[in-house]
């Protein structure tokens, strides 16, 4: 492989700045929720370009349990943001204040 | 050029415009759908880096399952009216950019200190990748991480079950008493 391994390790950082920015502008949860996505699949891609340049394949299988992880959190967070709205009918965090049900 | 040098320039600027697409675009359908694109040239990096498998996964797990249960999120709260004109905190936006700038340099030192510019990765995977990727990746997998692997069946599991505590509408819990005093 003639890429140097740095290139994939900066457009992961890239990407990472990218899902932070989208974290911290948005005031609506899905997209808050889109940005912390991104966020995992550059770590992800660190951990599959750290994989290869040491050859091994315990970060392939980090980034795995990490893709499962995300997973459930999706589907958690998803249903919370759904519970939210049926009772506030918005996504927007600044007036889901309150902790109270 | 070599070859996985020009996918590499090819997709990676594709990645970086789709993943400025998604914070920049109004419609939350439309940042969803940059998103999938997104989450698309990262599985092609994963080919690059010799991880077939990550590649498939990523595509199923990802740009199938998880971007469909967004945008069956959005079209059920019907909530892509996007955002409010303004920003509620003075200078939000722009704090929010700086920060991500300032993360990418600071990243981009740390990788020039800790691998340099211009480290190429060893050949020698196909010895860690014996038998294929996949083949390979479950006898890690499974004689290695196998209690990580199990725990994240349990964790599966309450996510599952959350979820659907979570969704569950509150209605009034009839007993059977009830039920059958209605009759």
């Amino acid at each position: 492989m003639r890429t140097p391994i740095a290139y994939f390790l900066v457009l992961s950082a890239v990407l990472f700045a990218l899902g932070s920015a989208g974290v911290l502008m948005r005031p609506n949860a899905l997209r808050i929720f889109m940005g912390v996505e991104l966020q995992l699949n550059a770590v992800n891609l660190t951990l599959v370009a750290f994989s290869r340049m040491h050859l091994e394949l315990d970060g392939q299988i980090l980034a795995f349990f990490s893709m499962v992880v995300a997973a459930a959190e999706v589907v958690v967070g998803l249903a919370i943001i759904v519970a939210v709205f049926r009772r506030t009918s918005t996504v927007d965090v600044d007036r889901a204040s309150v902790l109270r049900g | 050029m070599p070859l996985d040098n020009v996918v590499f320039w090819v997709f990676a600027p594709l990645s970086v415009a789709t993943g400025i697409g998604m914070i920049a675009v109004r419609s939350a359908v439309h940042a969803a759908l940059f998103l999938v694109v997104n989450l698309f040239t990262i599985a092609v990096m994963y080919l690059l880096l010799d991880a077939p498998f990550l590649f498939a996964v990523q595509i199923i797990v990802y740009a199938g399952a998880i971007m469909v249960l967004f945008l069956f999120v959005i079209m059920l709260l019907g909530v892509d009216q996007g955002s409010m004109p303004g920003e509620r905190l003075l200078g939000q936006r722009a704090t929010a950019v700086i920060f991500a700038v300032a993360i990418v340099v600071e990243l981009a030192t740390a990788i020039r200190a800790g691998v340099g510019f211009a480290t190429r990765a060893p050949d020698g995977f196909e010895a860690a990748n014996a038998g294929g990727n996949p083949s390979a990746l479950a006898d890690v997998l499974f004689r290695d991480y196998f209690f990580p692997f199990e725990v994240t069946s349990i964790l599966l599991i309450v996510a599952a079950v959350a979820a659907m505590v979570l969704a569950l509408r509150r209605s009034k819990v009839l007993t059977q008493r009830e039920i059958e005093a209605a009759r």
